[in-house]
């Protein structure tokens, strides 16, 4: 049976913002999935559907078998909730607040104090456990939280945005972490990020979510398979639709996207179809300011499936307003 | 059952720790009642000597009522703690666990209530100081009765508010708005016989007025039924305000 079952999941907030447009997807028992997409795509929307702290408009989902709408108080015993930034009292100890969540999660009482001890151990905060979170840096937070949502042994774990917010060493020692609950822990983890290197690194499988769709599931590297050949990414100024004519015609190309100044095209093979490219463009007088070669990344395939490339940036502005 | 009784200990528990962490928020509301005991004790000194007043000097007539105002206020300032707790994802974090829904909401009241009763005793002590004497045994329960259960009423309220408006400025203009002037309407600093009698009306709806009546009969010892009947007044005043506070919880559900 499947940890998570989504189907067609919709949501619309007060003032018609469509967050979720029928999202559907399946994760499988032990799995890290990825939900990938910028800001605003209704990553979040999903995942407080999914811990039962919102409600979808139509559509049904089940988490480690509970109904999220029928048997919330089920789900609410089978999961971890990682939000997106704290989630923790800064005014108890690292102690404190992982008891307190322990009793909320019914842990047994006579179990709580080895549990957390446990728990404090496992993400390094024994030194810290007995000051309180205030005196906390943002990387022994975040490792708190994670404590915090794994001290009952749920099933299934959501962690929303989990570094977000934090400086890329941090970010790293947080990818260690979760590669070590992958190996130490059976526990299914739904993730949601905006970073793509993020999704490559850490899922077994993702979901691409945009304006409230997935637009493609699968494995990070059969996404990338799925994009044959090489990419070549040409700045090209002001330039962008009259070169997409032009080098649609160019012998080796598969396709051409245009993404304002930037042209991306995939080629069977990048080594000979460079100098075609660029002799094309000499031809027809369109100045080139770069051109750089590269294998199909994760980005790559959200431009294939999106029609925009990957920027977190402009689509937290768009997400904001919307 | 059980379950919401324990959830309501350990989230107690939580608040305390802060409170005790901070005790210089005590110390900081307790600044109010300070002024009002002395300035206003001093102030309107010899209005007692005016017809209409049930006690010798002021400020046993003030005493209740500066205690009740005090109660008033921290209950209706509790709801900022649950705000910084929506701000900072404490509150979906708990939501998303079986925790009883109630028992967010009464371990805050039970705390308001409990810090109120600290201060009453602070108050008195003060009262004491300045002339007003020590009520009875009797007396004094009924004074802290009716200060933690206006207390637990407004803080009900707070954090209703609270979830509703999910702002501090909306909840320092609303509590300001309505604070004081619930005060005056009421026999926190006059006697009743004495205000005009459209505030003698407004003031029998004023559940401070309840408050205040209970608290100053239960010091003087005189008529025990206004005691008993306006602490019944304020239970049914606090019970309304927590339904609102947890109706107050499924909208925020809804709404997010």
């Amino acid at each position: 049976m499947d940890a998570i079952h989504v189907e067609n999941l919709t949501k619309t907030y007060k003032g018609k913002v469509k967050a979720l447009q029928g999202v559907s997807f399946n994760v499988k028992q032990g799995e890290i999935f990825g939900l990938l997409g910028p800001n605003g795509a209704g990553k979040s929307t999903t995942v407080r559907i999914l811990s039962t702290l919102s409600q979808a408009d139509g559509g049904r989902a089940t988490v480690a078998g509970h109904d999220v709408t029928s048997d919330a108080a089920g789900v609410r015993r089978s999961i971890g909730y990682v939000a997106q930034a704290t989630g923790v009292d800064r005014w108890a100890t690292g102690r404190e607040n992982l008891t307190l969540q322990a009793q909320m999660l019914r842990v047994p009482t006579s179990t709580i104090r080895a549990r957390v001890g446990e728990m404090l151990d496992w993400v390094n905060l024994n030194e810290a456990a007995d000051k309180l979170v205030n005196t906390y840096s943002g990387g022994m937070k975040r490792r708190l939280e994670i404590a915090m949502g794994l001290v009952h042994q749920p099933k299934v774990l959501f962690l929303d945005e989990p570094t977000t917010g934090l400086d890329p060493e941090t970010r790293r020692a947080l990818w260690r972490d979760l590669e070590r609950l992958r190996a130490e822990r059976d526990v299914t983890v739904l993730l949601t990020t905006h970073y793509l290197e993020e999704a490559d690194a850490l899922c077994d499988r993702l979901s691409i979510v945009d304006h409230g769709r997935v637009v493609i599931e699968g494995t990070p590297s059969a996404l990338k398979a799925d994009i044959a050949g090489d990419t070549v990414t040409i700045d090209i100024g002001d330039a962008g639709v009259r070169a997409g004519e032009i080098l649609g015609g160019v012998n080796g190309v598969l396709e051409v996207i245009s993404a304002g100044a930037l042209v991306t095209v995939r080629v069977r093979d990048g080594a000979t179809a460079v100098p075609l490219v660029a002799a094309a463009l000499g031809q027809a007088h369109i100045a080139v300011h770069t051109m750089t070669l590269g294998r199909a990344s994760l980005d790559d395939v959200y431009l294939k499936y999106t029609g925009h490339h990957y920027d977190a940036g402009t689509a937290t502005a768009t997400g904001s307003k919307r | 059952m059980i379950l919401f009784f324990a959830d309501v200990w350990h989230l107690w528990l939580r608040h305390m720790r802060a409170t005790i962490r901070l005790p210089i928020w005590i110390a900081v509301t307790l600044i109010q009642p300070v002024i009002w005991l002395t300035l206003f004790g001093q102030l309107f000194r010899r209005v007692v000597e005016l017809p209409g007043f049930e006690t010798t000097t002021y400020i046993q007539f003030l005493t209740p009522g500066v205690l009740i105002m005090t109660a008033m206020f921290g209950g209706a300032w509790s709801g900022m703690g649950l705000i910084d707790d929506l701000h900072h994802n404490v509150v979906d974090r708990m939501l998303a666990t079986p925790v009883h829904r109630a028992a967010v909401i009464a371990a805050r009241v039970l705390h308001a209530a409990f810090t109120v009763v600290v201060q009453s005793f602070i108050v008195l002590a003060l009262a004491l100081a300045l002339g007003a004497g020590w009520p009875s045994v009797g007396g004094t329960i009924g004074v802290l009765v009716a200060a933690a259960l206006v207390t637990a009423g407004f803080s009900a309220m707070s954090t209703g508010v609270a979830l509703l408006a999910r702002r501090e400025e909306t909840m320092i203009a609303v509590i300001n708005f309505f604070g004081l002037p619930l005060a005056f309407l009421s026999a926190t600093f006059m006697s009743a016989q004495l205000m005009p009698q459209w505030m003698q009306s407004v003031s029998k709806a004023n559940p401070v007025n309840w408050a205040v009546s209970a608290a100053r009969h239960a010091v003087l010892g005189t008529d025990t039924s206004a005691v008993w009947i306006n602490s019944a007044l304020l239970l049914v005043f606090t019970l309304v305000m927590v339904m609102f506070a947890t109706a107050s919880f499924r909208v925020y559900r809804r709404s997010t």
